[in-house]
């Protein structure tokens, strides 16, 4: 039997449950031979409920989804948290730094009275996760990995260690040496660094390392004459959640 | 007595969260509702405060599936703030990047999200025992979209190294000539999607609504020209808010917009009716093989329409890297410049025209953002629509009702996320 696999999706942008469809035809054959996927709403119509897999999109911002989210981990042998919504709250914790009635008011004007939504958090604060696929958007050939070592039961290997060391091995010049602030020396690696590559900076959408050398990056912060703030303020784009609970 | 109840709550295969509500008593219709239901997200609250250079990183979150139209939209109403006025190189980029969007949303909608409907099953899944080749067709542009966006982004979901005043990194040319002979072979793919779509009967349903597009005097517009309407004519962007009027609704988390009439249409059909002498000679040619001609006021035909745009989008993206290599690329200046004002961004998105609407103060902040996305502009003429069709079909299964419903819904590939800022059926 083909263990049963389920996606769902909370508050997102659903670009990681996209980027599950960009794979080669025979990536996606291999994956239906190990799989059966059995809940996919954005791509499937037929729903089953006796998934052992269930893959999590989104952070949770609101009442309704507590109960959901619960459901699934009653049903679920295995929760995977899929990118950075689900595993730290992501872009959707920008809201958190206001008062909800003033965001609402921002948005919707007069009616807010009649919109339902709290601060977002991360999946793990309302159920426990098994499996974390990083980043926004994760990288697809991880996300693979970690559906090779779940079915195995096996602990995939996910990098704890700094982008900085990713970026040095694609061969960019530092960020820094460019006049701009960047993340890498304490953010999580996995993406290749794929933004400093792209000619941008790291905006950390992978959480930190387990344990960032925070004062090193501060001493970088020193030598290139920029500011703490300036950090937080590009760290709190997917780090607000832990940032705000601190 | 016959009643019918029919309630689809989270119309599957469309991006985002949506309920069709229909109840019906005796052949007389109690209520029918399109509702939204996804979780509001705020993102013009996020916006707020937030100093330029991550305005396109944060609004290109608003969708996965959208997210260079996003992207451009935001870039682009930075740049009309800033008074900056991208190069031809620019341009030609972000068309060639635009199109790679184009290609790949579309695809997904027609081969994967809508043709189950008529093939008889509920996803793309079993296709891979019954049509394989279309399955791997469908990934193949896939695959071609995606690595067209790399080239010139690093990725298609939350681009890169586009943004304000030009790219961070330039495309290697090879690269560019490389992908150009695999567009040439998605050609001969995209002939073959134009023979399914010819196989696939289309629900004969006429409502003649407004149809509201961007209109660009020198092509098929995607990222420039002005707002057109069949109703209205041609209203200048800047005045953006005297033709989308948006409002609240106590069943909806997104917006519903209206302006000549109870509603208008936005996306592939809306384009199609209103620029359809510009599209390229394929892409022409493709929509007579398919029996699309402007007018055209059948909702279920947006898709249709958009395998016609696909064809299209190929065809420019040849077009666009032949220009690229014969003027090359050259690392130019940084035309980047800060200045307090207000700025819009109007492209069109895969799913119909978009808003982003800055205002920045003199330190290159965000003080005030509007978004208005085209799958709120198309809530309301969803809503309409239904109102039209279900009369006529009344008579059928509720099973039938439903499917045919939620195939409209569908039709118009509304991207919820976006719009929350579906298909609920009862028949009583």
């Amino acid at each position: 039997m083909k263990p049963k696999v389920a996606f769902f999706d909370f508050t997102s942008c659903e670009g990681c449950q996209l980027d599950v469809l960009n794979l080669t035809g025979e990536e996606v054959l291999d994956l239906l031979n190990a799989v059966d996927i059995v809940n996919f709403r954005e791509a499937k119509t037929e729903r089953e409920d006796n998934y052992e897999i269930a893959f999590i999109e989104g952070s949770i911002t609101r009442e309704s989804e507590i109960p959901r989210l619960q459901k699934i981990r009653e049903q679920a042998k295995v929760l995977v948290a899929l990118g950075a919504c689900a595993c730290m709250g992501g872009i959707n914790c920008l809201k958190n730094h206001l008062p909800m009635e003033e965001a609402l008011r921002i948005v919707y004007g007069k009616d807010a009275k009649n919109y339902d939504t709290f601060p977002a958090r991360p999946v793990d604060t309302v159920v426990s996760v098994d499996y974390y696929v990083r980043g926004c958007p994760p990288v697809t050939a991880e996300l693979l990995k970690v559906i090779k070592a779940l079915l195995l039961g096996k602990k995939p290997d996910i990098p704890n260690y700094p982008v900085c060391v990713e970026c040095k091995m694609a061969g960019n010049v530092c960020v820094f040496e460019r006049g701009m602030t960047c993340l890498g020396p304490v953010a999580r690696a996995g993406c290749g660094a794929i933004c400093v590559t792209g000619g941008r900076y790291c905006w950390g959408c992978r959480g930190l390392v387990d344990d960032p050398n925070i004062d090193s990056e501060k001493d970088i912060l020193k030598k290139y004459g920029l500011t703490v703030e300036q950090v937080v303020e590009k760290f709190n784009i997917y780090n607000t959640y832990a940032e705000v609970t601190k | 007595m016959k009643q019918v109840n029919i309630n689809v709550h989270q119309v599957t295969r469309v991006e985002g969260h949506g309920n069709i509500v229909l109840s019906a008593r005796d052949g007389k219709i109690e209520e029918i509702r399109w509702e939204v239901t996804e979780s509001p997200r705020l993102f013009e609250a996020m916006l707020r405060g937030r100093y330029y250079d991550d305005a396109s990183h944060i609004a290109s979150r608003i969708c996965g599936i959208c997210s260079i139209a996003h992207s451009t939209a935001s870039i682009q109403a930075t740049e009309a703030a800033f008074g900056i006025q991208p190069s031809e190189q620019t341009l030609l980029l972000r068309k060639l990047l635009y199109s790679a969007e184009l290609l790949e949303s579309h695809i997904l909608h027609a081969l994967f999200l809508v043709a189950p409907d008529f093939l008889g099953v509920g996803s793309v899944f079993p296709l891979v025992a019954t049509h394989k080749d279309v399955v791997l067709m469908a990934l193949r542009l896939k695959k071609l979209a995606y690595n067209l966006a790399e080239l010139l982004a690093q990725r298609k979901t939350h681009p890169l190294s586009c943004l304000v005043g030009g790219f961070a990194k330039l495309p290697d040319l090879s690269e560019l000539e490389a992908i150009r002979g695999r567009l040439e072979d998605a050609l001969v793919d995209l002939d073959a999607t134009v023979e399914l779509f010819k196989t696939l009967s289309i629900p004969d349903f006429v409502r003649e609504t407004e149809y509201i597009a961007l209109k660009d005097p020198k092509e098929y517009a995607f990222i420039s020209g002005e707002i057109a309407s069949t109703d209205a004519g041609v209203t200048p962007v800047a005045d953006y808010l005297e033709v989308t009027n948006e409002f609240c609704i106590p069943h909806s988390t997104a917006k519903y917009t209206r302006n000549k009439r109870d509603s208008y249409m936005v996306g592939a059909l809306a384009r199609f009716n209103i620029n359809h002498d510009q599209l390229l000679p394929q892409a022409r040619r493709a929509a007579t093989e398919l029996g699309l001609s402007a007018p055209c006021h059948n909702p279920f035909m947006i898709t249709v329409a958009q395998v016609v745009e696909t064809v299209h989008a190929i065809e420019d993206s040849i077009n666009l890297i032949d220009q690229i290599l014969a003027r090359g690329l050259e690392e130019e200046k940084n035309l980047m410049k800060v200045r307090a004002g207000r700025g819009i961004g109007a492209v069109e998105a895969p799913r119909g025209i978009l808003f982003h609407d800055y205002t920045y103060d003199e330190n290159g902040v965000l003080t005030e953002a509007n978004c208005v996305i085209p799958t709120n502009q198309n809530h309301n003429n969803i809503q309409k629509d239904m109102e039209a069709l279900v009369p006529l079909i009344l008579g059928e299964s509720e099973d039938k009702i439903r499917l045919t419903l939620e195939m409209l819904v569908r039709a118009y590939d509304p991207c919820i996320s976006c719009s929350a800022h579906a298909l609920k059926v009862t028949f009583k």
